[in-house]
């Protein structure tokens, strides 16, 4: 069942094979999948079933760790993002956390163009005040934070923090944004305001998000992929999947039989 | 009956540093005077005149305030930028055999008596440097005693940074330099500080290692391959010379009162921190 490869025309990202071991010990097995353009697919699964570490591998995160090891291959809009640099995959994958983290020693406006400063890439003051603010209007931040641009971001609510953490990773202007399960550490309003951020941003994006949360996934998302003990168990529409699951296991996770 | 105990220990532990701030200032504030910062320390005989006079005895300690200061700097010149490396290279490399042994030594070189120090430092330095005592050698021998504690505290530091922040650096494409460049010392910066700031409360009173090294001087000495006062050192030999005694106490209070605020300081910066 998980030999299925779930293919899709014209896709921005596809998986093929790939595995993720930590140590010994595989978290991804052997997942081959594609990645619609400028839509949101949500990878579903309980705990420990891979879905994080599946999302961590499309930006080459994993290779900060000396334990964990890499299998297959994934291409980005037909170029294999091993044979990227690291550097410049990372700036056409942005991503976001679990916990909105940003930089505490930055103003915000700095934030936003983090990825320019900490790489010492100089821009003119009317270029970089132009990627501010589309970026912060893009997240629905720019008039609540405009007076106080140049203040530490720590007064912000947990939520305003995650969507400058948002904004943030638009200001490369990414091919793909990665989101690691990006509300779980934020309260139903403010959860509300950053799924109605990811619906409208898969307008210029495509976004893979991780979630816990199935309504999440069912309000927010045009694909997903469900996951089961590190294995790819079905891929499709979210619509279909949740209506009608074709593997018996994610009808168990879908029903609320086991999560 | 517990709460008396208690309130007792209380007592018995601030007590001696109420006690001898106590003492310090009782027979030392008469000697301080702006003179006693500025001026050179006097030669026995001023000081046996201005005694059998029953007047304050004039000069100061500004050779040794001066050379302390010289020292600490060129301690800290040495002994910053190697132990924020290390203390960055054990962070990173936590579970390493490499990292464990040096680890392990930087603990050991915590517990080196100073004296061995100024020993080895006379060794190196003073036979074959400078080819006598000097404000280096003091300098050297203090430095590899702020080097453990300056490894110590960044690798503590940098340990409680959240590791999603250096994550977030790096997903943003930034090489590995200078997400430790710009973002982890950065955002750690006031535990360093702390760090630092300890390191060299620990040196300034150091005696010992500086007799073997430094030697002291009766005059202002800016040159560093020449022997050099420091205010402890001058405190030894105002001990040493029965005329000078009243001084002691004088400069006890100053080196006191010094290490005192540093400390003050680098608890302010590790309480704003948390």
């Amino acid at each position: 069942m998980t030999k299925t490869i779930a293919e899709i025309k014209n896709p921005v990202l596809s998986i093929r094979n790939l595995s993720v071991a930590y140590d010994d010990n595989y978290a991804v097995k052997n997942v081959s999948v594609d990645i619609k353009k400028n839509a949101v697919t949500a990878i579903m699964g309980p705990s420990g079933c891979g879905k994080s570490t599946l999302l961590r591998a499309l930006n080459r995160m994993h290779e900060l760790y000396d334990n964990i090891t890499t299998e297959g291959k994934v291409v980005l809009n037909d170029e294999n993002i091993q044979k990227m640099p690291a550097i410049r995959l990372r700036r056409q994958m942005g991503m976001v956390f679990q916990r909105p983290n940003p930089f505490p020693t930055l103003s915000i406006y700095d934030n936003v163009i983090a990825g320019y400063k900490l790489n010492g890439i100089r821009g003119k003051k009317s270029e970089k005040d132009e990627i501010v603010e589309r970026s912060l209007t893009d997240v629905a931040l720019w008039d609540e934070v405009k007076d106080s641009l140049y203040k530490k971001g720590n007064f912000l609510s947990g939520g305003q923090q995650q969507r400058l953490c948002i904004a943030r990773a638009l200001a490369f202007n990414p091919e793909v944004i990665l989101m690691d399960e990006p509300t779980s550490a934020l309260d139903p309003i403010a959860t509300s305001r950053i799924e109605d951020l990811i619906i409208k941003l898969k307008e210029n994006y495509s976004i893979v998000l991780v979630t816990h949360n199935m309504s999440q996934a069912a309000r927010i998302s045009d694909y997903s992929l469900f996951m089961y003990l590190g294995e790819l168990i079905e891929y499709g529409k979210t619509k279909n999947m949740f209506t009608n699951p074709q593997d018996p296991k994610t009808e168990e996770y879908l029903s609320g039989k086991f999560s | 009956m517990v709460l008396w105990g208690v309130i007792a220990l209380s007592i018995l532990t601030i007590s001696p540093i109420v006690l001898i701030i106590y003492k310090l200032v009782v027979k030392g504030y008469r000697q301080l005077s702006f003179d006693f910062l500025i001026r050179n320390t006097p030669d026995t005989f001023e000081a046996m005149t201005a005694v059998s006079n029953g007047e304050i005895i004039p000069g100061g300690i500004a050779n040794g305030i001066v050379g302390t200061l010289i020292m600490v700097a060129m301690s800290s010149i040495i002994a910053i930028p190697v132990g924020v490396i290390t203390g960055i290279y054990l962070y990173e490399n936590s579970s390493k055999a490499m990292a464990n042994i040096t680890r392990n030594i930087s603990d050991i070189l915590q517990g080196v008596p100073s004296i061995v120090l100024g020993l080895i430092s006379y060794l190196w330095i003073v036979k074959h440097i400078t080819h006598g005592f000097s404000a280096l050698a003091g300098s050297v021998s203090m430095s590899i005693m702020m080097l453990p504690m300056i490894v110590r505290s960044t690798e503590e530091t940098l340990k409680m940074i959240p590791q999603t922040l250096k994550e977030a650096a790096l997903a943003l494409g930034t090489p590995y330099h200078k997400v430790i460049l710009r973002v982890l010392i950065p955002t750690g910066f006031s535990g360093l500080l702390t760090g630092i700031l300890l390191g060299i409360s620990r040196i300034l009173g150091e005696t010992a290692p500086l007799m073997l090294t430094a030697l002291g001087s009766s005059v202002i000495n800016l040159d560093i391959t020449k022997p050099t006062s420091a205010v402890p050192l001058l405190i030894w030999e105002f001990y040493n010379d029965p005329n000078m005694v009243n001084l002691i106490w004088s400069s006890s209070l100053f080196l006191m009162t010094f290490v005192l605020l540093l400390n003050i300081i680098s608890k302010r910066f590790a309480a704003r921190r948390s």
